[in-house]
């Protein structure tokens, strides 16, 4: 299998012309370091134009020489600018990622997977929902989140549901995206933040941020929930918010497991059922989900 | 010669000083366990009927997570004792709880001690002053354990 | 969806009348006789020598011609330049954990069942580069692997490769995302199907639909047959290349009798067939024991060696590597994985199934139930190779029927013991 087909830079956008594996070619325009492992790398493409996604779904990211990573976006459709992806120091590739400078080619291939279900193409016929929304995010799971609260928060100035972000953090310096956090309760969103530990600057919450659910002001019977974080986090606030009344139907969690190509070959993100670049990250969290979440070494 | 139920769980420390009536009213919800090293006395969302004086062996407490195994977050032996879900509802368990070695417990059906705790408020009481200072012991230590005592505390 | 095995019998009267319509009379000169044409649906008679034919005219169309051949003891894919250099007068010997070839005593080219190797290897090689990338100031200019310039003709592949085939098609091709490479081989190739009337005891394709016999899937397909009439092939055309590639190639005609010796055939193959998997509800029983004793059991023997995963037909897992040289080139490769693999699960530093019996439950769950959920089929072609490259022997029919008999038997060891001390 020798034969090659030369793909020159110039042609590389044309729409069916870049094989599924091969990544298009993005430059670093800004980087913001969010804290002291996590980043948020600004793309924009060589050519054509940026790429159309929704909030919840992931790029596969080519840090060239090192190796290629899922990354969420963390961006907003609605923002014209760059693409946002946030990236967390784990690894070689993530590392590599997150010392990218201004200016370097980085490799873009999707978006992937299922999103959160905030966008207007979810509305059925001019219905908006107004259903309260609970947003939990546990550390760098507020990365994903950030474009569908952007969009909820937008959404419910137009009369859609009360937006409640719930933020749960290690500590202090490990909380992200805090100009989005104070620009989203200017907007009306009831934003709670708690840290498990303090430092002695902090004056907000500590605590568990499941203990934030108790005050939120949620309508638990008519509401509906997005949860993102590490994965003991998202089943105990599941749990506690079906134990308060909420439909376990109305609850989104995000899923995470091993993901090398994206397209549905590798057979790494499996999880039970599901190939998790296919019908996840996003997913109900009722019936299959729920029992999956309870299941070791799945 | 085995001792019968009632002096293994007048033997506990968590009895310690129970009446003789209230050991009576006790035993009626207790029997013998034995677990092999594996075996889970809780597991994570399963139904919580059970409560247990741990007489030999020790058991973990841990919670499961992707990528990590599972995470210890407590050891106890003889002398604790395992499982307070059984109290309050929704009546499931929040964490596992595993036997580390061959664990000799002795079991109360927590449904039946639920009945006799609301029935005789005396013996209830007493039950409850119990588990109160159980709880507010481990409490106090989970929370110094958060203070990570051995870490580097220099704020950045 | 699960295919029915071939075991009808077929009507004398109508079905000659058809064959005979359209069938050429024998010769060993193909220039000499009077050409007429085959079509789809067509059924033949095809001498040994004729055989010789059809691989040689295939290779004159400009195929890259593959079949069985036998290396290292082992029937195996290898390159086919005459019908001498396949599999003749072999017969595998197979069991859990045992493989062995050895003369039949016979004439035939396949009185032997299946080998260690699959053609999952021609359209998903072991080693894939996926592109190729340079550096152009500080840009990179890409070179994406095609499928190759000459396609491929499999001559002797069985029934049960074919539904392998048609699984893996499901992942790489049909999928939501086509691999081109995969796609375009798989699409160019010819493939000629032979019947099985030889299986080994570890086969049990019967029960997945998947053979002895097979009806469509083809470009053509053959049925060895060997008595008193003489050694020859019953064949039947499936599709448009396949008539181009028998053009002007003379056959013999079909009779009543050859007809019968197929059926004959192919009952007495199935008669052979010994194992067997009961797959009525199986995806919904092994997913509702995920807690079941036997996994365990099954782990103190699994060495989590991965064989079972290289010899399936059907498995897709793969790793992508990207590999960057001194002189500033960069290479993404496609490599085989397996789910025994201690890194697959790889997860926030570890592995999510870290324990051999979370593995082995993985691989079994996936096959035979989860599979179904992911592509809407069947994991599982009922080849049997897991069974005889398996070293400790582990028996995946085995493993799923006593679950499937014990159903229910984790509900007993998720609750609390609470023996006499």
């Amino acid at each position: 299998m020798s034969a090659d087909v030369d793909r020159v830079l110039e042609r590389e956008h044309v729409a069916g012309d870049r094989g599924a594996m091969t990544p298009a070619l993005y430059r670093v325009v800004e980087r913001i370091r969010e804290t002291d492992d996590v980043t948020t790398l600004c793309l924009e493409p060589l050519s054509g134009t940026r790429m159309e996604f929704r909030p919840g779904q992931f790029n596969m990211l080519s840090a060239f020489g090192a190796g290629e990573a899922a990354i969420s976006l963390s961006g907003s459709p609605r923002d014209p600018g760059p693409l946002r992806h946030t990236v967390r120091d784990v690894g070689p590739v993530t590392r590599t990622l997150s010392e990218s400078g201004v200016g370097d080619l980085i490799g873009v291939r999707g978006p992937f997977g299922s999103d959160w279900q905030v966008g207007t193409q979810h509305l059925a016929g001019d219905a908006l929902d107004r259903r309260d929304v609970v947003v939990v995010a546990g550390g760098i799971g507020l990365a994903p989140l950030r474009g569908a609260v952007d969009e909820l928060v937008v959404a419910s100035r137009e009369g859609g549901g009360r937006v409640f972000l719930l933020v749960g953090a290690r500590e202090p310096a490990q909380i992200v995206f805090n100009d989005d956090l104070e620009s989203w309760a200017r907007q009306g969103a009831r934003v709670l933040v708690s840290v498990d530990r303090a430092s002695s600057q902090w004056h907000g919450r500590v605590g568990l941020v499941t203990a934030l659910l108790g005050d939120a002001g949620f309508e638990p019977a008519n509401c509906r929930a997005l949860l993102c974080g590490p994965e003991i986090m998202m089943r105990f606030t599941a749990r506690a918010l079906v134990d308060m009344g909420v439909d376990p139907e109305a609850i989104l969690v995000s899923l995470e497991r091993n993901m090398q190509c994206g397209l549905g070959w590798c057979g790494h993100c499996q999880l039970g059922p599901f190939l998790l670049c296919r019908d996840g990250p996003v997913l109900p969290y009722a019936g299959v989900v729920r029992e999956l979440l309870n299941e070791r070494e799945r | 010669m085995t001792s019968s139920i009632a002096e293994l769980v007048a033997a506990h420390p968590f009895m310690a000083g129970l009446s003789d009536d209230h050991l009576a009213v006790i035993v009626g919800c207790a029997r013998n366990a034995a677990f092999d090293p594996g075996d889970l006395l809780c597991k994570e969302g399963a139904s919580a009927d059970t409560f247990y004086l741990l007489r030999r062996g020790r058991v973990s407490i841990d919670v499961h997570a992707p990528g990590r195994g599972p995470i210890v977050i407590e050891t106890v032996g003889p002398g604790d004792v395992v499982g307070w879900s059984w109290l309050v509802p929704p009546y499931r368990w929040t964490f596992d709880a595993r036997a580390k070695d061959a664990v000799g417990a002795v079991a109360f059906d927590g449904a039946c001690l639920r009945t006799k705790l609301q029935d005789d408020p005396a013996f209830g009481l007493e039950m409850l002053s119990r588990v109160s200072s159980q709880l507010l012991a481990r409490l106090q230590a989970t929370r110094m354990r958060l203070l990570d005592l051995y870490g580097d505390h220099r704020e950045r | 969806m699960k295919r029915r095995p071939v075991t009808r019998r077929v009507p004398s009267g109508a079905r000659v009348r058809h064959c005979l319509r359209g069938l050429i009379v024998v010769a060993d000169d193909p220039g000499s006789a009077a050409a007429a044409t085959v079509r789809v649906g067509d059924q033949f008679v095809m001498t040994v020598a004729g055989l010789e034919l059809l691989i040689a005219r295939l290779a004159q169309l400009g195929y890259e011609v593959k079949g069985p051949v036998v290396r290292g003891g082992a029937v195996v894919p290898g390159i086919v330049a005459s019908a001498a250099e396949l599999p003749v007068g072999k017969r595998d010997e197979q069991s859990p954990g045992q493989y062995r070839l050895r003369d039949s005593g016979d004439g035939k080219f396949f009185s032997w069942a299946v080998g260690p190797g699959s053609w999952k290897a021609e359209f998903f090689p072991p080693v894939q580069e996926v592109w190729r990338a340079r550096r152009d100031g500080d840009l990179l200019h890409f070179r994406e692997t095609s499928a190759g310039p000459a396609p491929l003709a499999i001559v002797g592949a069985r029934p049960c490769e074919i539904a392998a085939m048609e699984v893996q098609d499901k992942v790489l091709k049909d999928g939501a995302h086509r691999d081109p490479v995969y796609g375009d081989r798989r699409e160019g190739a010819f493939i000629v199907v032979v019947e099985c009337g030889f299986p080994a005891s570890t086969c049990f394709c019967a029960s997945m639909g998947t053979g002895p016999g097979i009806e469509r899937g083809f470009d053509l397909a053959l049925t060895e047959i060997d008595d008193a009439d003489g050694h020859r092939f019953l064949g039947r055309v499936g599709t448009e290349s396949a008539c181009t590639a028998l053009a002007g190639i003379t056959y013999g005609p079909v009779s009543d009798a050859d007809v019968e010796a197929r059926v004959q055939v192919l009952e007495e193959s199935s008669h052979r067939i010994s194992r067997a998997l009961d797959t009525d509800g199986l995806a919904d029983v092994l997913v509702r024991n995920l807690d079941h004793p036997r996994w365990a059991e099954v782990a103190e023997r699994c060495l989590s060696c991965a064989n079972c995963t290289m010899v399936c037909p059907t498995c897709f897992c793969s790793d992508i590597r990207d590999v960057s040289d001194l002189a500033g080139g960069l290479e993404r490769r496609r490599l085989w994985s397996s789910c025994f693999d201690l890194d697959h699960s790889y997860l926030h530093g570890g592995a999510v199934r870290q324990s051999v019996s979370s593995r082995y439950r993985q691989w079994m769950t996936h096959k035979l139930s989860t599979w179904w959920d992911q592509f809407d089929t069947s994991g599982c072609v009922g080849c049997g190779r897991c069974i005889a490259w398996c070293p400790v022997g582990i028996d995946i029919t085995e493993e799923a029927s006593v679950i499937a008999a014990s159903d229910g038997a984790a509900a007993t060891s998720d609750e609390t013991k609470g023996g006499v001390a």
